[in-house]
Formats: C-alpha cells, structure tokens, sequence
C-alpha cells in the first residue's frame, strides 16, 4: 500500500460562493473550481443565448513595469507589443527558441504597466521562465505576481455588455475587441477587457480580490448565469479556443495551430526563426477540427486513423458539442490532411467517421464588427 | 422488488428477468448524458462484467451488469435520446433487460435501504 498525499487545493475568493450555490467543485491545476452549477448544456447554452459568468481568478497576473517593459517582453512573445497601445490588449504565447509554447496569455497595456494574465496550471512555469529572462532587461524592468491581488470574473454572452453597461452606468461603444476599460461594479472601479474565451462577446473584469463577493453577487443579481469549468470547455472548443496541454504545448508552435495571424513581431523574439520558416515553407502538421458522423464523442487521445488505416494523429481535445448537437474534436494532423475529407477515430473498438474541417465549429453572428488583434 | 450494485447499477426483478439501469445518484454525478451503448440482444454476461457504456459531457463511465445473464431486450429510445437517463433513469432510463442463469445473486445485491446508506457516504 502506498499513501499519496495530496497537497491541499487553493481556493480562489468566490469558493463560498460556489459551494453555498451547491455547485460541484473539481480539482483543476491545483485549485478547487466549479465545474458546474446546474447543467453543463444550460449554462453552455447560457452564454450562447445569454449571459454567462465564471470564475476564472485562479488564473495568474503578473505585472511588467519600467522604461524597458515592452522592449523586454517583445522579446519573448511572437506578437507586436510595439503595435500596442494603452488601453488596448492582445492574445499572445511565450514562444521557446524552438518556437513551440510555453503557455498562451493576455498582454494588457496600461497606462503606467503591463499586466500578463497567464494559464493556472503554468503560473509557476510562467514566473519560472520570467525570472530566467529578466537579467536580460539589466534592470530596467520590475517583474510582480499580483495574482492573490484580483480575482477575474469572465463575463460572456450576447448580453453581457450591455448588462455591464447597465450595472455600471458606463458606455463600451467606444471599447472594441481587445480594448479595455473600466466598469465601476457594485461601488468598485473594475477594470475589464473585451476578451474572453467563449466566443461570445464580454469582458474579463479584474475585481481587486477582497470585493470579488460583492461583484459576483451584483451580476448573479442581475440575472448572470454562473458557469463552470464544464462550460467553459465545451464553448471554447466549439469556438476553436486552443488549451494549454491539449492544443498548446512546448512542442506546438502557432503556425501548427493556426495562429500565424497572431505571428507578428518584427523583431527579433525567442523562436522567431522557426516561426517565419513555418510560415514560409508551411507547417509539417497543421490543427484540425474533427466533425464525428455518430453520436459517440470522441476523446482526448483516440487515435485518429487515415482511410488507409494509419494512424496520423491523436485527439487533442474532445467533447459533444451542444450548440451542433454532435460530438467535435481537435486533432493535429499532416499538412495533407485538409478540410472536407474523412478520416476515422478509433472509439473503444470501433473506427467512427470524421470529417476534417477548418476551426472553428463555431462562429457567433456578427452583431459588431470583430477583430482579433487590436 | 429491486436491487443495487455499489457501482450504481440497478437491478429490477420481473418473474425470471431483470431491468437494468442506473441510479438517480449515478445519473446526477455523471451530468449531462450525451451518448449511451448498449450490447445486442443475445449477448451472455458475467456478474459485474461490464456491458455498456455512458457518456456526459465531461466524462466516460463503465456499465456493469448487476446480475449474470443473456440481454433479452434493449432499450433504444434511450440510445435516440440519451437524456432520459438525466429525466428519468429509474423508468423510461432503462437500459436492458436480462434472464438470469442464477438469480440467487441478486439476493447478494444491495437493498433499497443499504444502496441508500452507501450513497450517503459520498
């Protein structure tokens, strides 16, 4: 027999919250998080028709300061930070020098600093992996972790700006995809970005962490559907959201995944050189989705097989997805694996058609006009 | 007259046959059902061999038959529609029906009040 001890899961500040609303609390990296309230399909349907919120404060922010702030992260992310301005935020990846992954975030510019937010799971590798290159920035550039500081309430849905705007008596016409602003919630200055990991429009609000209850009961109030973890996923792989350790590891570089847009430095960064040769000569595997023809979803994984029954790939991500009322999945697959053909997918002993697709599976209707990058 | 397994299993005595399901407690730990499969009619089963298999939105779970015996019925509506087993496990949720070669085991199962006492332990 052998014991393991488990470390204890942290909590972020809404766990009471969680638990008194009886939803089901996980393990997930090393926090305890609701993976759901109700039902996972109806919170997931929240959103879409909706508005949802979530918890996501277990994620990391670190706070980037100093004259040579944006010179020095240039130098580690594939976008361009000399491109963004205050006020504005963007998707990027801390690149390796063999341009695969060490996690995915979201810069935001403010006006004195930069705030990274940053995956659960990798705070500690992220911080790890920033330490290591900050002599580069011979000191001109202060490195915090203010992550116990704020709790993040990701706010998604059709309705979620305007709710915010109606909760906050503040005006976001002016506040574009990746633009940020400030929501004064419940008496508190929050500030948000239009981002969000859904699909939908909304913001991530930033609640400094000792207020994040009073938020959270404001917009539950207001007729905000709390939404777990469950949720989160499935909205985030219809919209062909990638998620690191499934899609984005430290071997996958963005061009593999179909982030060459977000590609973009012209300076030199980590991983540069095998970035623009993948971008020149194309990747060698590419990110796909995969529609299944049968009602068994497939998961992270099962192979995925050619139709001359060589195994080419493995499923990345999967689930049933409930705004298409059928199983989807992620697979990275070689170059010549293009959308519209069909491969299969050993589920348990069977092999399950799948059509090869183009992400996402999901696209919202355009009420605005969207952009990706500021 | 029914029966439990501690894998959540239920077993339904009618005459020589049993209907096999899962619990209301399974079904709410699982979520949101999207996918069940279930064996062919004919298919011959050992006492917690598994037989099936359901899936939530999240998760995969095993089916394991309650009781040794030959499938003698399926229930397809709940293959149609999967979210019976969220709606209505105990009835309409059924899944197959068996005839046993030895319905003494079924006296081996949990009762009513001993399946209920071995959920409250969640």
């Amino acid at each position: 027999m052998t014991e393991t001890i488990a470390a204890p899961l942290r909590q972020t500040p809404l766990h009471n919250r969680h638990v008194a609303s009886g939803a089901r609390m996980v393990g997930f990296g090393g926090w305890s998080m609701p993976v759901q309230y109700t039902s996972i399909i109806a919170e997931h349907q929240a959103v879409r028709s909706a508005w949802g919120i979530f918890d996501v404060s277990h994620m990391g922010e670190f706070k980037v300061s100093g004259p040579e702030a944006r010179e020095w992260l240039g130098c580690l992310v594939p976008a361009n930070l000399e491109a963004l301005s205050v006020g504005h935020a963007v998707y990027t990846m801390f690149t390796r020098p063999t341009g695969g992954v060490v996690d995915d975030l979201i810069v935001y510019r403010f006006a004195d600093h930069l705030l990274l937010v940053v995956n659960a799971a990798n705070r500690d590798k992220d911080w790890a992996w920033l330490q290591r290159h900050l002599p580069e920035a011979h000191g001109q550039v202060t490195l915090e972790d203010v992550s116990e500081d704020w709790a993040l309430i990701a706010v998604q849905g059709p309705s979620a700006a305007a709710s915010l705007e109606r909760l906050s008596g503040g005006d976001v016409s002016a506040t574009g995809s990746f633009g940020i602003t400030t929501f004064r919630l419940a008496g508190i200055d929050c500030p948000a970005g239009r981002t969000g990991y859904t699909g939908e429009d909304g913001f991530e609000v930033l609640v400094p962490a000792d207020q994040a209850a009073r938020v959270w009961d404001l917009l539950v109030a207001e007729g905000a559907s709390p939404c777990g973890l469950g949720a989160r996923d499935t909205l985030r792989l219809e919209a062909g959201l990638p998620l690191y350790g499934h899609e984005w590891d430290d071997d996958t570089t963005p061009i593999e995944a179909g982030f060459g847009w977000a590609v973009r430095n012209p300076g030199p960064y980590l991983g540069r050189d095998v970035h623009v040769r993948q971008k020149a000569e194309g990747p060698a595997r590419r990110l796909r989705g995969l529609v299944l023809e049968d009602r068994a979803p497939a998961r992270e994984g099962y192979e995925v097989v050619s139709p001359d029954g060589e195994v080419v790939g493995k499923v990345a991500s999967g689930t049933f997805s409930p705004t298409l009322g059928h199983p989807v999945a992620t697979a990275y697959l070689p170059a010549g694996f293009v959308p519209e053909q069909t491969v299969s997918i050993r589920v348990r002993e069977r092999l399950v058609p799948a059509r090869v697709v183009a992400l996402p599976f999901y696209r919202r209707p355009a009420i605005q006009p969207t952009r990706r990058t500021p | 007259m029914i029966r439990f397994a501690t894998s959540h299993e239920y077993a339904r005595k009618e005459g020589d046959r049993f209907r096999v399901g899962i619990t209301p407690f399974a079904s709410e730990q699982l979520g949101d059902v999207v996918y069940v499969e279930l064996p062919k009619v004919g298919r011959a089963y050992a006492a917690g061999e598994e037989f099936g298999v359901v899936e939530s939105v999240k998760a995969v779970s095993s089916l394991y038959m309650p009781v040794a015996g030959t499938v003698v019925e399926v229930n397809d509506p709940v293959v149609q529609d999967p979210g019976l087993l969220n709606t209505d496990p105990m009835d309409r949720g059924w899944m197959v029906v068996i005839e046993s070669a030895d319905p003494s085991a079924y006296d081996a199962l949990l009762t009513e009040d001993a399946y209920q006492t071995e959920i409250a332990s969640h």
